[in-house]
Protein backbone atom coordinates (compact mmCIF):
# COMPACT_ATOMS: atom_id res chain seq x y z
CA UNK A 1 0.00 0.00 0.00
CA UNK A 2 2.96 2.16 0.66
CA UNK A 3 6.49 2.69 1.35
CA UNK A 4 6.12 3.13 5.02
CA UNK A 5 6.04 1.13 7.51
CA UNK A 6 3.77 0.43 9.88
CA UNK A 7 3.52 -0.84 13.49
CA UNK A 8 0.80 -3.08 13.44
CA UNK A 9 2.74 -4.59 10.32
CA UNK A 10 5.79 -4.84 11.60
CA UNK A 11 5.25 -6.79 15.00
CA UNK A 12 5.68 -3.38 17.27
CA UNK A 13 3.51 -1.34 19.43
CA UNK A 14 3.40 1.75 20.80
CA UNK A 15 2.32 3.01 24.28
CA UNK A 16 -0.20 5.51 23.72
CA UNK A 17 0.56 6.79 27.44
CA UNK A 18 4.73 7.13 27.32
CA UNK A 19 5.10 6.26 23.78
CA UNK A 20 7.24 3.50 24.34
CA UNK A 21 7.95 0.91 21.17
CA UNK A 22 7.49 -2.42 22.32
CA UNK A 23 7.61 -5.73 20.63
CA UNK A 24 4.18 -6.58 19.61
CA UNK A 25 2.97 -10.17 21.73
CA UNK A 26 -0.82 -9.31 21.80
CA UNK A 27 -1.30 -12.19 19.66
CA UNK A 28 -4.90 -12.79 18.57
CA UNK A 29 -6.26 -13.93 21.07
CA UNK A 30 -6.54 -10.58 22.67
CA UNK A 31 -4.09 -11.79 25.62
CA UNK A 32 -3.05 -8.54 27.37
CA UNK A 33 -0.51 -6.80 27.45
CA UNK A 34 1.36 -4.21 29.39
CA UNK A 35 3.64 -1.51 28.53
CA UNK A 36 7.24 -2.60 30.54
CA UNK A 37 8.09 1.07 31.08
CA UNK A 38 4.71 2.80 32.28
CA UNK A 39 2.80 -0.06 32.87
CA UNK A 40 -0.77 1.03 31.00
CA UNK A 41 -2.18 -1.61 29.11
CA UNK A 42 -1.35 -1.99 25.32
CA UNK A 43 -3.68 -1.93 22.24
CA UNK A 44 -2.99 -2.33 18.69
CA UNK A 45 -6.18 0.09 18.33
CA UNK A 46 -8.17 2.51 20.61
CA UNK A 47 -10.78 -0.67 22.04
CA UNK A 48 -14.19 -0.64 20.41
CA UNK A 49 -13.10 2.88 18.98
CA UNK A 50 -16.20 2.78 16.76
CA UNK A 51 -18.55 2.10 19.08
CA UNK A 52 -17.69 4.14 22.04
CA UNK A 53 -17.44 7.21 19.57
CA UNK A 54 -20.47 6.78 18.13
CA UNK A 55 -22.34 6.14 21.92
CA UNK A 56 -20.65 9.28 23.17
CA UNK A 57 -21.34 11.69 19.51
CA UNK A 58 -24.79 10.52 19.29
CA UNK A 59 -25.56 11.51 23.30
CA UNK A 60 -23.80 14.21 22.92
CA UNK A 61 -25.98 15.26 19.95
CA UNK A 62 -28.87 14.63 22.26
CA UNK A 63 -27.14 17.11 24.51
CA UNK A 64 -26.92 19.95 22.03
CA UNK A 65 -30.49 19.71 20.81
CA UNK A 66 -31.25 21.30 24.62
CA UNK A 67 -28.80 23.30 24.51
CA UNK A 68 -29.64 25.32 21.78
CA UNK A 69 -33.38 25.56 22.15
CA UNK A 70 -33.65 25.70 25.87
CA UNK A 71 -32.19 29.80 27.19
CA UNK A 72 -28.92 28.99 28.86
CA UNK A 73 -28.88 32.76 30.71
CA UNK A 74 -31.73 34.45 32.28
CA UNK A 75 -31.60 38.17 33.06
CA UNK A 76 -33.61 39.82 35.49
CA UNK A 77 -34.21 43.47 35.89
CA UNK A 78 -37.21 45.36 37.87
CA UNK A 79 -39.46 45.13 35.39
CA UNK A 80 -38.30 42.64 32.94
CA UNK A 81 -37.09 39.34 32.38
CA UNK A 82 -35.17 38.20 29.36
CA UNK A 83 -34.32 35.13 28.54
CA UNK A 84 -31.56 34.41 26.18
CA UNK A 85 -30.33 31.09 24.05
CA UNK A 86 -26.64 30.54 22.66
CA UNK A 87 -27.75 31.71 19.53
CA UNK A 88 -29.93 35.22 20.69
CA UNK A 89 -26.80 35.72 22.94
CA UNK A 90 -24.44 35.76 19.66
CA UNK A 91 -26.73 37.89 18.11
CA UNK A 92 -27.15 40.71 21.23
CA UNK A 93 -23.00 40.82 21.34
CA UNK A 94 -23.10 41.29 17.25
CA UNK A 95 -25.50 44.36 18.12
CA UNK A 96 -24.35 45.84 21.43
CA UNK A 97 -21.31 44.94 21.98
CA UNK A 98 -18.47 44.04 19.37
CA UNK A 99 -19.01 41.77 16.57
CA UNK A 100 -15.06 40.41 16.98
CA UNK A 101 -16.30 39.09 19.97
CA UNK A 102 -19.41 37.70 18.49
CA UNK A 103 -17.85 35.77 16.17
CA UNK A 104 -15.13 34.40 18.15
CA UNK A 105 -18.63 33.15 20.72
CA UNK A 106 -20.29 31.87 17.44
CA UNK A 107 -17.28 29.65 16.17
CA UNK A 108 -16.84 28.51 20.05
CA UNK A 109 -20.36 27.82 20.46
CA UNK A 110 -22.36 26.84 17.27
CA UNK A 111 -19.40 26.32 14.58
CA UNK A 112 -17.05 23.76 16.49
CA UNK A 113 -19.77 21.57 17.79
CA UNK A 114 -21.41 21.34 14.76
CA UNK A 115 -18.01 20.70 12.55
CA UNK A 116 -17.59 17.93 15.90
CA UNK A 117 -20.37 16.29 14.92
CA UNK A 118 -20.13 16.38 11.19
CA UNK A 119 -16.08 15.49 11.34
CA UNK A 120 -16.31 12.79 13.45
CA UNK A 121 -19.79 10.87 12.07
CA UNK A 122 -18.06 11.33 8.78
CA UNK A 123 -14.40 9.62 9.97
CA UNK A 124 -16.43 7.11 11.34
CA UNK A 125 -18.91 6.28 8.38
CA UNK A 126 -15.36 6.76 5.92
CA UNK A 127 -13.26 4.70 8.16
CA UNK A 128 -15.97 1.87 8.68
CA UNK A 129 -16.39 1.22 4.78
CA UNK A 130 -12.26 1.41 4.41
CA UNK A 131 -12.23 4.16 2.25
CA UNK A 132 -9.01 5.45 1.11
CA UNK A 133 -10.53 8.94 0.09
CA UNK A 134 -8.56 12.08 1.09
CA UNK A 135 -6.75 10.47 3.80
CA UNK A 136 -4.37 12.83 4.38
CA UNK A 137 -7.28 15.72 4.47
CA UNK A 138 -9.13 13.39 6.90
CA UNK A 139 -6.80 13.41 9.28
CA UNK A 140 -5.77 17.09 9.66
CA UNK A 141 -8.95 17.65 10.02
CA UNK A 142 -9.37 14.93 12.87
CA UNK A 143 -6.25 16.83 14.36
CA UNK A 144 -8.25 20.31 14.25
CA UNK A 145 -11.36 18.85 16.04
CA UNK A 146 -9.16 17.39 18.49
CA UNK A 147 -7.06 20.44 19.05
CA UNK A 148 -9.94 22.99 19.36
CA UNK A 149 -12.66 21.23 21.37
CA UNK A 150 -12.21 22.02 24.29
CA UNK A 151 -12.68 26.11 23.80
CA UNK A 152 -16.80 25.31 23.11
CA UNK A 153 -16.51 25.79 27.12
CA UNK A 154 -16.48 29.49 26.40
CA UNK A 155 -20.12 30.38 26.90
CA UNK A 156 -20.39 28.04 30.03
CA UNK A 157 -17.67 29.98 31.58
CA UNK A 158 -19.41 33.31 30.23
CA UNK A 159 -22.32 32.23 31.68
CA UNK A 160 -20.83 31.10 35.17
CA UNK A 161 -18.98 34.44 35.48
CA UNK A 162 -21.89 36.82 34.71
CA UNK A 163 -24.46 34.55 36.79
CA UNK A 164 -21.12 35.07 39.65
CA UNK A 165 -21.30 38.93 38.66
CA UNK A 166 -25.00 40.41 38.20
CA UNK A 167 -26.31 40.37 41.66
CA UNK A 168 -27.57 43.70 42.46
CA UNK A 169 -30.74 42.48 44.24
CA UNK A 170 -33.81 43.41 42.58
CA UNK A 171 -32.49 46.24 40.08
CA UNK A 172 -30.27 43.40 37.89
CA UNK A 173 -30.01 39.50 38.40
CA UNK A 174 -28.46 37.00 36.48
CA UNK A 175 -29.63 33.43 36.37
CA UNK A 176 -28.16 30.25 34.74
CA UNK A 177 -30.87 27.83 33.00
CA UNK A 178 -30.94 24.62 31.76
CA UNK A 179 -29.44 25.01 28.69
CA UNK A 180 -26.14 26.10 29.65
CA UNK A 181 -26.20 22.54 31.57
CA UNK A 182 -27.04 20.57 28.71
CA UNK A 183 -24.52 22.92 26.77
CA UNK A 184 -21.63 22.04 29.33
CA UNK A 185 -22.33 18.00 28.97
CA UNK A 186 -22.43 18.80 25.26
CA UNK A 187 -18.89 19.86 25.13
CA UNK A 188 -17.52 16.88 27.60
CA UNK A 189 -19.35 14.25 25.58
CA UNK A 190 -17.64 15.70 22.34
CA UNK A 191 -14.48 15.98 23.76
CA UNK A 192 -14.40 12.25 25.16
CA UNK A 193 -15.99 11.06 21.54
CA UNK A 194 -13.12 12.68 19.78
CA UNK A 195 -10.71 11.27 22.52
CA UNK A 196 -12.39 7.62 22.09
CA UNK A 197 -11.89 7.90 18.09
CA UNK A 198 -8.86 6.19 16.87
CA UNK A 199 -7.06 8.26 14.28
CA UNK A 200 -5.15 5.17 12.53
CA UNK A 201 -8.18 3.91 11.47
CA UNK A 202 -8.04 6.58 8.45
CA UNK A 203 -4.79 4.52 7.46
CA UNK A 204 -6.09 1.38 8.02
CA UNK A 205 -8.30 0.26 5.09
CA UNK A 206 -9.81 -2.00 6.28
CA UNK A 207 -11.77 -2.60 10.04
CA UNK A 208 -9.17 -3.70 12.65
CA UNK A 209 -11.16 -2.99 15.74
CA UNK A 210 -8.95 -4.41 18.45
CA UNK B 1 14.31 -3.75 12.78
CA UNK B 2 15.50 -6.37 15.13
CA UNK B 3 18.75 -4.87 16.14
CA UNK B 4 17.00 -1.23 16.64
CA UNK B 5 16.36 -0.33 20.44
CA UNK B 6 13.29 0.25 20.91
CA UNK B 7 14.26 4.55 22.34
CA UNK B 8 15.44 4.74 18.94
CA UNK B 9 11.90 4.66 17.52
CA UNK B 10 9.05 6.48 17.36
CA UNK B 11 5.67 5.62 16.09
CA UNK B 12 3.18 8.46 14.78
CA UNK B 13 0.08 8.37 17.47
CA UNK B 14 -2.66 9.64 14.45
CA UNK B 15 -1.61 6.83 11.65
CA UNK B 16 0.74 4.06 13.16
CA UNK B 17 3.65 4.81 10.79
CA UNK B 18 6.99 3.44 12.32
CA UNK B 19 10.11 6.36 12.52
CA UNK B 20 13.59 5.92 13.11
CA UNK B 21 14.33 9.09 16.17
CA UNK B 22 16.79 11.77 14.10
CA UNK B 23 18.84 14.05 17.33
CA UNK B 24 16.82 17.27 16.80
CA UNK B 25 18.25 20.62 16.85
CA UNK B 26 16.98 24.45 17.67
CA UNK B 27 13.56 25.04 15.98
CA UNK B 28 13.11 21.87 14.52
CA UNK B 29 9.72 19.73 14.18
CA UNK B 30 9.70 16.18 13.70
CA UNK B 31 6.82 15.51 11.01
CA UNK B 32 5.26 12.22 10.29
CA UNK B 33 5.88 11.28 6.88
CA UNK B 34 2.47 9.99 5.99
CA UNK B 35 -0.13 12.04 8.15
CA UNK B 36 1.94 14.88 8.49
CA UNK B 37 1.52 14.94 12.33
CA UNK B 38 4.03 16.68 14.73
CA UNK B 39 6.20 13.24 16.09
CA UNK B 40 8.20 15.65 18.51
CA UNK B 41 9.68 19.05 18.48
CA UNK B 42 12.93 20.00 19.99
CA UNK B 43 12.92 22.62 22.17
CA UNK B 44 15.64 24.66 23.83
CA UNK B 45 13.94 25.10 27.40
CA UNK B 46 16.78 23.95 29.77
CA UNK B 47 15.04 21.62 32.80
CA UNK B 48 15.76 24.63 35.34
CA UNK B 49 14.20 27.75 32.82
CA UNK B 50 11.01 24.98 32.60
CA UNK B 51 11.05 25.27 36.86
CA UNK B 52 11.37 28.46 36.72
CA UNK B 53 8.08 29.01 34.60
CA UNK B 54 6.13 27.04 36.49
CA UNK B 55 7.21 28.71 39.19
CA UNK B 56 6.00 31.74 37.67
CA UNK B 57 2.71 29.69 36.66
CA UNK B 58 2.15 28.82 40.24
CA UNK B 59 1.94 32.33 41.86
CA UNK B 60 0.24 33.71 39.03
CA UNK B 61 -2.47 30.85 39.78
CA UNK B 62 -2.47 31.58 43.57
CA UNK B 63 -3.39 35.16 42.50
CA UNK B 64 -5.93 34.35 40.04
CA UNK B 65 -7.46 32.49 42.50
CA UNK B 66 -7.95 34.63 44.90
CA UNK B 67 -8.17 38.26 43.64
CA UNK B 68 -11.37 39.16 42.16
CA UNK B 69 -11.40 38.74 38.33
CA UNK B 70 -13.94 41.81 37.32
CA UNK B 71 -16.05 44.20 39.08
CA UNK B 72 -19.36 45.70 38.41
CA UNK B 73 -20.88 49.09 39.51
CA UNK B 74 -24.48 49.68 39.04
CA UNK B 75 -25.91 53.32 40.73
CA UNK B 76 -23.15 53.10 43.03
CA UNK B 77 -23.29 49.92 44.28
CA UNK B 78 -20.46 47.32 43.45
CA UNK B 79 -20.21 43.85 42.58
CA UNK B 80 -17.04 41.62 42.15
CA UNK B 81 -16.14 37.66 41.17
CA UNK B 82 -12.98 35.58 42.29
CA UNK B 83 -12.54 32.38 40.31
CA UNK B 84 -14.19 30.39 43.75
CA UNK B 85 -17.40 32.71 44.31
CA UNK B 86 -18.47 31.88 40.27
CA UNK B 87 -18.39 27.95 40.68
CA UNK B 88 -20.44 28.89 44.51
CA UNK B 89 -22.86 30.88 42.42
CA UNK B 90 -23.59 27.82 39.92
CA UNK B 91 -23.93 25.81 42.40
CA UNK B 92 -26.58 27.47 44.46
CA UNK B 93 -28.01 28.47 41.27
CA UNK B 94 -29.15 24.50 40.06
CA UNK B 95 -26.31 24.22 38.20
CA UNK B 96 -24.16 22.17 39.94
CA UNK B 97 -23.11 19.72 36.91
CA UNK B 98 -21.30 23.37 35.71
CA UNK B 99 -20.08 23.98 39.25
CA UNK B 100 -17.90 20.62 39.03
CA UNK B 101 -17.22 21.12 35.56
CA UNK B 102 -15.47 24.42 36.44
CA UNK B 103 -14.16 23.48 39.54
CA UNK B 104 -12.26 20.76 37.74
CA UNK B 105 -11.23 21.68 34.16
CA UNK B 106 -10.28 25.71 36.41
CA UNK B 107 -8.97 24.86 39.42
CA UNK B 108 -8.51 21.47 39.93
CA UNK B 109 -6.74 19.98 36.84
CA UNK B 110 -4.70 23.00 36.60
CA UNK B 111 -3.68 23.09 40.41
CA UNK B 112 -2.79 19.20 39.62
CA UNK B 113 -0.57 19.27 36.53
CA UNK B 114 1.41 22.58 37.98
CA UNK B 115 2.04 20.58 41.21
CA UNK B 116 3.27 17.58 39.26
CA UNK B 117 5.31 19.55 36.40
CA UNK B 118 7.03 21.24 39.72
CA UNK B 119 7.86 18.09 41.54
CA UNK B 120 8.59 16.61 38.31
CA UNK B 121 11.27 19.18 37.01
CA UNK B 122 12.38 19.58 40.39
CA UNK B 123 14.25 16.06 40.25
CA UNK B 124 14.82 16.09 36.16
CA UNK B 125 17.38 18.77 37.28
CA UNK B 126 19.76 16.18 38.25
CA UNK B 127 18.42 13.78 36.12
CA UNK B 128 16.73 11.91 38.78
CA UNK B 129 13.31 10.74 38.53
CA UNK B 130 10.45 11.94 41.24
CA UNK B 131 9.34 9.38 43.54
CA UNK B 132 5.95 8.45 42.53
CA UNK B 133 7.40 8.98 38.39
CA UNK B 134 4.95 6.47 36.93
CA UNK B 135 1.89 7.25 38.08
CA UNK B 136 2.42 11.01 38.22
CA UNK B 137 3.39 10.93 34.57
CA UNK B 138 0.36 8.50 33.26
CA UNK B 139 -1.82 10.94 35.62
CA UNK B 140 -0.50 13.52 33.36
CA UNK B 141 -1.53 11.90 30.32
CA UNK B 142 -4.97 11.58 31.24
CA UNK B 143 -5.34 15.27 32.05
CA UNK B 144 -4.50 16.29 29.04
CA UNK B 145 -7.25 17.86 27.01
CA UNK B 146 -8.86 18.89 30.67
CA UNK B 147 -7.19 22.27 31.80
CA UNK B 148 -8.89 25.26 30.40
CA UNK B 149 -8.84 28.70 32.14
CA UNK B 150 -7.43 29.84 28.66
CA UNK B 151 -10.61 29.23 27.47
CA UNK B 152 -11.49 31.01 30.92
CA UNK B 153 -10.05 34.06 30.02
CA UNK B 154 -11.79 34.57 26.68
CA UNK B 155 -15.11 33.99 28.11
CA UNK B 156 -14.02 36.58 31.33
CA UNK B 157 -13.30 39.26 28.81
CA UNK B 158 -16.59 38.17 26.17
CA UNK B 159 -18.46 38.57 29.74
CA UNK B 160 -16.88 42.02 30.47
CA UNK B 161 -17.83 43.31 27.06
CA UNK B 162 -21.49 41.24 27.77
CA UNK B 163 -21.97 43.65 31.19
CA UNK B 164 -20.38 46.84 29.56
CA UNK B 165 -23.89 47.61 27.92
CA UNK B 166 -25.59 47.87 31.70
CA UNK B 167 -22.95 48.53 33.97
CA UNK B 168 -19.22 50.19 34.60
CA UNK B 169 -17.11 47.17 34.40
CA UNK B 170 -13.74 47.61 36.20
CA UNK B 171 -11.10 44.25 35.55
CA UNK B 172 -9.86 43.44 38.59
CA UNK B 173 -6.29 42.23 39.17
CA UNK B 174 -7.10 38.39 38.91
CA UNK B 175 -7.95 38.77 35.56
CA UNK B 176 -3.94 40.06 34.90
CA UNK B 177 -2.55 37.06 36.86
CA UNK B 178 -5.24 34.81 34.37
CA UNK B 179 -3.35 36.58 31.12
CA UNK B 180 0.07 35.97 32.62
CA UNK B 181 -1.46 32.28 33.80
CA UNK B 182 -2.32 31.94 29.88
CA UNK B 183 0.87 33.00 28.33
CA UNK B 184 2.82 30.45 30.74
CA UNK B 185 0.16 27.89 29.13
CA UNK B 186 0.91 28.83 25.79
CA UNK B 187 4.59 28.05 26.40
CA UNK B 188 3.97 25.26 27.68
CA UNK B 189 1.90 23.26 24.85
CA UNK B 190 4.60 22.93 23.04
CA UNK B 191 6.69 21.16 25.48
CA UNK B 192 6.25 17.38 25.76
CA UNK B 193 6.81 16.44 28.74
CA UNK B 194 6.93 12.81 28.19
CA UNK B 195 10.45 13.18 26.91
CA UNK B 196 10.86 13.03 30.50
CA UNK B 197 10.42 9.35 30.26
CA UNK B 198 13.90 9.65 28.27
CA UNK B 199 15.86 11.99 29.97
CA UNK B 200 15.53 10.90 33.54
CA UNK B 201 16.63 7.92 34.77
CA UNK B 202 15.70 5.32 37.35
CA UNK B 203 19.02 4.68 39.12
CA UNK B 204 21.33 7.34 37.58
CA UNK B 205 25.28 6.69 37.46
Amino acid sequence: MSAFLRAVDSGVVGCRVCRLVSRDTLGHDHAAMACPRCGSRLHRRKPNSYSRTWALLIAAFLMYIPANVLPILRTASLNDIDDSTILSGVVELWVKGSPGLAVIVFTASILVPMMKFLVLGMLLLSCHRGSDWARLQRARLFRLVEFIGYWSMLDVFVVALLTALVRFSVLSRVEPLPGVIFFGLTVVLTILASMSFDPRLIWDGRDIDD
Amino acid sequence: MATTSPEALLICEYCDTVHRRRPLVRGDVAQCVRCRAVLERHHGMSTNTLLALVLTAMIAFVQANLWPIVTLGLNGQYSSATLWGTIIAMWHQQAQVVAVIAAATLFFFPLVKMLSFGWLFWFARTGRRAPGFVPIMVTMHYLGPWTMSEVFVLGALVAMVKARVYFDVVPDPGIYAYALLTLMITVFAGVDVRRLWETTAEHPA
